[in-house]
């Protein structure tokens, strides 16, 4: 799962970064947002179950979803 | 009137919530750990005080807010019961849904330990009636995530409701929170959130008494 600031939401250290990386050299990088990638090993072969189950654990906890956004990837 | 403090791992201001709460009500408040899940029927103030609970993992308070001791305080949240979040406990507040929207990191990025000021722009609350509308007092404030946030839509709401208790006065915003929003209260009246530390400044040895209203005011003892 990836959780992501959303869109109009400041993210300070997105910022922060964006500000580093031009000290670094990199020019033209801009909108630097950070986020959060979770990895996880679910059991189970039914794989609609296990998306319902990941999308209410992002709902429930990974997620903030006043401020984030999250998608999920199962492979 | 009989108080609570809830302890989780990794909260450290449970002691001084404590000595201000004995100091104020003249009576020491129980204490309820996380796991606890129910709270006395004679409880009529619940505190969550600040800290790092959980290390500030994933979210500041996000797993403080799925603990059981959460349902007991929002159970008696919804039969009225006073509940005060200071700093994490603000933070656990929301991310447990019992106050609208989120605390994210300064904007500064840096951790602020100082004193602020502080417009009590709601007085006329439970936790605010020792105060005048308006007057401004000082307050100390230490966290690292007090940039509060909130949609548009929802903060045209609460402004409507008086549902801000607290801004930060004189250009003091430590943060970076939208419309200096330093404490508000839901709907209902009966739980507010805050990051400021008044329960450090209510003696002299503190360098101040300031703080002392919100305990005066919720705890019904008006003239302390």
């Amino acid at each position: 799962m990836t959780v992501t600031l959303k869109n109009g939401v400041l993210d300070p250290q997105g910022k922060a970064i964006e500000g580093a990386l031009g000290s670094l050299g990199f020019e033209g990088v801009h909108q630097v947002r950070q986020g959060k990638v979770f990895d996880l090993e679910v059991d189970g072969t039914d794989r609609a179950k296990t998306e319902a189950d990941l999308k209410a654990m992002c709902e429930k906890l990974l997620a903030n979803t006043v401020i984030e956004n999250y998608t999920i990837a199962i492979d | 009137m009989k108080s609570a403090v809830v302890q989780l791992p990794g909260l450290n201001r449970d002691r001084d919530m404590i000595a201000a709460l004995t100091l104020i009500s003249g009576e020491a408040p129980i204490t309820i750990w996380q796991t606890e899940t129910s709270i006395p029927d004679d409880v009529d103030l619940i505190v969550i005080p600040g800290g790092f609970s959980y290390g500030d993992y994933l979210r500041c308070g996000a797993i403080a807010a799925r603990m059981p001791v959460m349902q007991a305080i929002k159970d008696k949240a919804a039969k009225g019961v006073k509940v005060l979040g200071v700093c994490n406990g603000f933070q656990i507040l929301v991310e447990a849904g019992m106050l609208p929207g989120v605390l994210m990191r300064n904007t500064t990025l840096r951790f602020v330990c100082k004193e602020v000021k502080l417009e009590v722009v709601n007085a006329d609350t439970h936790f605010t009636r020792a105060y005048a509308q308006g007057q401004v007092i000082r307050c100390p404030v230490a966290h690292h995530d007090g940039n509060y946030f909130v949609d548009d839509e929802t903060l045209a709401g609460m402004q409507d409701r008086n549902e801000i208790v607290f801004r930060y006065a004189e250009g003091t915003n430590p943060n970076g929170s939208l419309s200096d929003i330093a404490g508000v209260i839901n709907r209902e009246g009966n739980v507010l959130g805050m990051m400021p530390h008044p329960e450090n400044l209510i003696e002299a040895a503190h360098g101040g008494r300031d703080g002392r209203g919100i305990f005066a005011s919720a705890l019904d003892v008006i003239a302390a």
